[in-house]
């Protein structure tokens, strides 16, 4: 009996500690194991190189650029989709059924799978037969190469990832604008700040635990974009759209280089390892302006 | 100058009306106090007074200027909230100077005047601390700092000591009150505290149910009630009222058909062992049922055959009697119609001694 009651908590545990095990801090550890080897997937013989992955691949102007797209690529969706995220739910937060219904309307990309969403786009942005050359040709503006320049990809990308992105943060800062008592626009008021410095001053620094929060979480989704790069653009064109997760995909997966892509993993990991830690450095001062 | 009139102010919310027809009128440089009941309207005015809140009617008047319509920062009045609502993230200092840099006032005088004001609340040390690093007393003092710093005509308050300690709240009752002195600007108090209005305003407004019972000196409000309400509402224990049929067997047949309701001020019933008749007085028997010391004075509940009464009696030893006589002068007694309102035309007040026993606000 006593043996049972000391046991069971792990018992219960085990079996999600077994999966966790198996699906992330294996692969996790087998990862970092590969990427000091050449390997091809199917000699069995795995050749140990030591740090000649990583060195070739900082040596290789592909992988720099790959790097340079994803810094791009992050900072701008991130920075794009937090600014009109911010305004729209400042707009936003009121009542009334029609603010409801944008709101609605704006949340809903989120809920769509990225795959349906990249289709869509792509035809949308067809440079021939897509819509949104039709509506500026229409109004008598210049017709865009949107994907297929390699000046307008990224930003394409950029452009659907903040279509996406914006219901879901706006709806975040909704919650966080709400939670700023009433009394401090009350007392602001009464102190003659303009809009601008009740903004600057009391808004922005009440929402700050929020505004980290969905920093962070943009900026490591964004270093994770992949779906809408594998279907949209392959990477191309001429590399200009080539990030992180699609170069590991495609040099494990179609080149057979599992050692230098999972080297290209170690460093998506230490990234995205390095923001987290910065959340939860964050999130643990929860309230950032006391 | 700075008086504060308001002309038939309406306030609804959505459907509900909340305050219908106030007519006041707030006299210049008055420590002016506001209080009811919970619910009657009273931070509601006094947000339409800041102009937090707009009027659905009515006019209100700031000065010899109408303000309908102006903003809250342009009324020349201050506001100490309830919570005090003082920016977390930023410092006492900055939190105080806040509205003089939005009022572009040059750096130089900004220092001045944050270092004066500073001083006269007791806050020098604190200016780098933020609110959450002060005890309850000190952020009220901040945000009493942010009021004045603005020197506005008007201040307005919503019950700013109802989250501070009793003691805490008797020292800055003290402050306000010496506040006021010093400053000779209009204060407008909230409570729903009846101890706190009598013993700070030198104007009470007594509202229930948005709507304005009597506006007038604590002494008169004591004295001279013009409602049941109002004679209910100040004085503790309140009021003895009481139904015309059950007092009318003591009264020798002198009650006139127009008076619905008769009261006493617990303090002027005379309690005694022995049964003998006073001229001018109503007399009944009565049973004590508790007894509350509470040192120069005592307070007894009865009950008599007319109902229940509260009696105070002062420096007296206490009464362990079961059975007492209770006698009120008839000069002592208030009457009131069939709408509540004082029917001052019967009543024989002329002698009445007008000056309320102390205790009971103090
Ligand atoms: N924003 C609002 N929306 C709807 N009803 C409101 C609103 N603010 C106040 N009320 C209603 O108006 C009435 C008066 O409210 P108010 O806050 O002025 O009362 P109060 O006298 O200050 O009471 P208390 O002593 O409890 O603070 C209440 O019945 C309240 O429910
Ligand atoms: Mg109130």
């Amino acid at each position: 009996m006593t043996v049972w009651s000391r046991l069971r908590p792990y018992v219960m545990v085990a079996p999600s500690i077994a999966v966790f095990s198996i699906f992330f801090i294996y692969p996790i550890f087998y990862m970092i194991f590969l990427s000091f080897y050449n390997w091809d997937f199917i000699n069995p013989v795995k050749e140990f190189v030591g740090f000649n992955n990583f060195v070739e691949m900082f040596q290789n102007s592909e992988f720099l650029q790959v790097l340079t797209n994803s810094l791009n690529y992050t900072i701008l969706s991130v920075s794009l989709s937090i600014v009109i995220s911010l305004g729209l739910a400042m707009w936003l937060n009121r009542e009334g059924a029609w603010y409801g219904f944008v709101q609605g309307a704006l949340f809903s990309p989120h809920i769509i799978s990225l795959v349906s969403v990249s289709l869509v786009w792509m035809w949308l942005m067809d440079p021939k037969f897509g819509l949104l050359n039709a509506i500026l040709e229409m109004f008598g503006m210049q017709k865009l190469d949107w994907l297929s320049s390699p000046d307008s990809s990224l930003l394409s990308l950029v452009l659907v990832a903040v279509w996406k992105g914006v219901g879901y943060n706006a709806l975040i800062f909704i919650a966080g604008l709400q939670s700023i008592p009433k009394d401090m626009y009350e007392a602001s008021a009464l102190d003659e700040a303009n809009r601008w410095r009740t903004f600057y001053k009391i808004t922005l620094p009440m929402l700050s635990p929020t505004l980290f929060f969905l920093i962070i979480i943009n900026l490591i989704g964004s270093f994770q974009v992949f779906e809408t790069i594998a279907i949209m653009t392959n990477g191309g064109p001429v590399n200009s759209t080539n990030t992180l997760v699609f170069y590991i995909y495609e040099y494990g997966f179609r080149y057979f280089k599992i050692g230098y892509a999972s080297a290209a993993g170690v460093v998506l990991l230490l990234v995205v390892g390095l923001l987290t830690l910065v959340y939860f450095k964050l999130l643990s001062r929860r309230v950032h302006y006391q | 100058m700075a008086q504060i009139v308001l002309k038939q102010i309406e306030k609804s919310f959505k459907q509900e009306k909340i305050i219908e027809n106030l007519n006041v009128t707030i006299e210049d440089g008055s420590f002016t106090v506001l209080v009811g009941p919970s619910g009657c309207g009273k931070s509601t005015t006094l947000r339409m007074i800041a102009g937090l809140e707009q009027q659905s009617g009515g006019e209100i008047w700031i000065g010899d200027k109408c303000v309908n319509g102006v903003e809250p920062g342009k009324r020349n009045v201050a506001m100490v909230f309830q919570n005090y609502a003082l920016y977390p993230m930023m410092t006492v200092k900055e939190n105080i100077e806040f509205g003089l840099v939005n009022r572009k006032v040059p750096k130089q005088e900004r220092e001045r005047l944050i270092k004066e004001i500073t001083e006269i609340v007791g806050l020098s040390e604190y200016l780098n601390k933020k609110p959450q690093a002060l005890s309850g007393g000190q952020r009220q003092r901040v945000a009493l700092a942010r009021a004045m710093v603005k020197n506005p005509a008007v201040f307005l308050m919503d019950e700013p000591l109802s989250n501070l300690d009793a003691k805490l709240r008797h020292q800055m009752r003290t402050e306000l009150i010496q506040l006021h002195k010093r400053l000779g600007a209009t204060f407008v108090f909230v409570t729903h505290d009846q101890v706190e209005a009598m013993s700070m305003g030198d104007r009470i407004v007594i509202m229930n149910k948005g709507q304005i019972q009597q506006a007038d000196s604590p002494m008169k409000i004591y004295d001279d009630p013009d409602n049941v309400f109002t004679a209910q509402f100040i004085g503790t224990p309140p009021m003895n009222v009481i139904h015309r049929e059950a007092i009318f067997p003591y009264m020798e047949g002198q009650l006139h058909s127009d008076i619905h309701q008769v009261g006493f001020r617990p303090e002027k019933a005379m309690m005694t062992m022995e049964k003998k008749p006073i001229a001018g007085c109503v007399q009944f028997s009565a049973r004590i049922l508790t007894r509350e010391t509470l040192g120069a004075e005592i307070i007894y509940q009865l009950e008599a055959k007319l109902g229940l009464v509260a009696v105070k009696s002062f420096l007296k030893p206490l009464e362990f009697a079961n059975e007492v006589q209770i006698s009120v002068p008839m000069k002592d007694l208030y009457y009131f119609d069939h709408e509540g309102k004082r029917a001052r035309q019967y009543e024989r007040s002329e002698e009445r001694e007008l000056v309320a026993l102390g205790g009971g606000y103090a």
